[in-house]
């Protein structure tokens, strides 16, 4: 499988990514809530870098299984984990994250299921690979790495505490 | 999970239950939040068919279908007493004019719902079918005692009443034993069963079962309404033989042990009235967790109604 970013390069990329929410949160208390799965170990990435740079943040994980719009043409239902949001969302700024930003209905589930808790006062969405193909207007306050990919790609993400390895692959489809 | 029905206990896998189980808790962490309701079931609608008269179980359903965003239909179907095979046939031709996505039966007699899922491609879930099966209170049982101990493994059930006719006895105990618990059973020898799955220590007495050193003692409501004079005795004495009076209560509260009952239930028959306030009473989580547990089932079940290849039978 051809290999597009190996550990360093998703480091530099998750280091940007922290370098553009750092400037945010240095203007104002934000919280950083991740997308399961694999968006939460992102977020966990990026909050551990900013907490070493001692700016004290809000953290959240957010599973959107019950929120997403292809439920019925699934043949099996994903399996369902817990939310955590252990912060007041009404009037937060929330910075979103996931791991790789393809068709938007994952975010578009994201903020419906994060409006559920609250009405927060801004929400951003930081994104560790963007790999096009929108299929509704959601866009990116920031992300670690562009990717070209064909509408047939599989762009696949592993990271060390899920997979076990960091690595993103790009899988064509001819 | 791809399962199109919840009929009873017996067909489920442990991977099956475990992930059940597993996906009750995120449901009922949705319970603390300001808006309870969550989209995964939009559009879908759930019909109610109970044949049998039933105010928690119905609630419970209905809560459940509409915390998911299902449209309930709750069809008032009078206290039937039709043979089986026009049951069924009234049945699915109402079904077919409601078009209903999931259909939550209770009946008396035991097989209907099964019945039922073989002529529709709706999704049926069995709320309690004669003395056969009452799969989600086995499966909310079960996720009320893993909060109390995670590892349910060795633990002791001891389940007290009326065994030989209870539908809560035989799924809950048939879910307690696939999960590695140790059940006991308690009653008049004439309402235990004979036959039954291995395993099951059966007890007449109740101090005698109390030393068998049960985590939790499950009472079984007395059905008043379907006391069969010849095996019961009065409502007095069954207090005072299987009951938990307010002697045995110091006795279960000196050992830790809980209590549960399915509910509702008979003050000063199964439990004294000092067991509503006893600390380890796990019955109002059982009404919490019946909710969790039947909206994890709604959510895993995939009815078939979407399917436009036809077989013009079925709806």
């Amino acid at each position: 499988m051809p290999l597009i970013l190996d550990e360093a390069a998703i480091g530099e990329a998750v280091a940007s990514l922290v370098g553009e929410i750092r400037a945010v949160a240095l203007r104002g208390r934000i919280a950083i809530v991740g997308v399961r799965s694999r968006g939460d170990e992102v977020a966990e990435r990026v909050s551990a870098a900013l907490k070493e740079q001692e700016i004290d943040h809000d953290y959240g994980v957010l599973d959107i299984s019950l929120y997403r719009d292809d439920l019925s043409h699934l043949a099996e239902n994903p399996k369902l984990q817990s939310s955590d949001i252990p912060f007041q969302v009404d009037g937060a700024h929330i910075v979103l994250v996931d791991d790789v930003l393809f068709t938007g209905r994952t975010i578009r589930a994201a903020l419906d299921a994060l409006t559920d808790y609250g009405r927060p006062a801004r929400i951003q969405l930081a994104v560790l690979v963007d790999r096009g193909h929108r299929e509704i207007p959601i866009q990116p306050d920031f992300s670690g790495v562009s990717l070209e990919t064909a509408r047939m790609d599989h762009v696949i993400v592993q990271l060390k505490k899920t997979d076990g390895g960091d690595a993103v692959e790009l899988v064509s489809k001819q | 999970m791809a399962r199109k029905d919840f009929l009873d206990i017996a067909s489920l896998s442990r991977e099956e239950v475990d992930l059940l189980l597993d996906q009750a808790t995120p449901f009922k962490e949705l319970f603390t939040r300001s808006v309870k309701k969550v989209p995964a079931l939009k559009g879908k609608s759930v019909l109610m068919l109970f044949y049998e008269p039933s105010t928690r179980t119905l609630s419970s359903f209905e809560v459940a279908a509409k915390r998911l965003s299902a449209d309930v239909i709750d069809l008032d179907v009078p206290h039937s007493s039709v043979a089986k095979g026009e049951t069924v046939k009234d049945t699915v031709d109402t079904l077919q004019a409601m078009r209903a996505d999931y259909i939550v039966v209770r009946h008396k007699m035991s097989g209907l719902p099964q019945a039922i899922a073989r002529q529709t491609r709706a999704s049926v879930i069995n709320a309690g079918d004669g003395a056969h099966a009452h799969p989600t209170q086995a499966l909310l049982d079960a996720f009320t005692l893993r909060e109390v101990f995670p590892d349910l493994s060795g633990r002791k059930v001891l389940i007290a009443g009326d065994i030989l006719h209870s539908r809560v006895a035989r799924s809950t105990s048939s879910l307690l034993l696939k999960l590695g618990v140790e059940v006991g059973f308690l009653g008049p020898g004439s309402l235990i069963p004979r036959s039954g799955p291995e395993g099951i220590r059966k007890f007449t007495d109740f101090d005698e079962a109390l030393r068998w050193n049960p985590d939790t003692v499950y009472l079984l409501r007395v059905q008043m309404e379907r006391q069969d004079a010849q095996y019961f005795p009065g409502v007095q004495e069954y207090h005072r033989v299987y009951g938990v009076t307010r002697e045995r209560l110091d006795r279960i509260q000196g050992e830790g042990i809980y209590i549960m009952h399915p509910g509702p239930v008979n003050r000063g028959v199964e439990l004294c009235h000092e067991v509503m306030d006893y600390e380890r009473s796990l019955i109002n989580q059982q009404v919490e967790n019946g909710i969790a547990a039947r909206m994890a089932v709604l959510y895993s079940l995939k009815p078939q109604t979407d399917l436009e290849d036809a077989d013009p039978g079925k709806i």
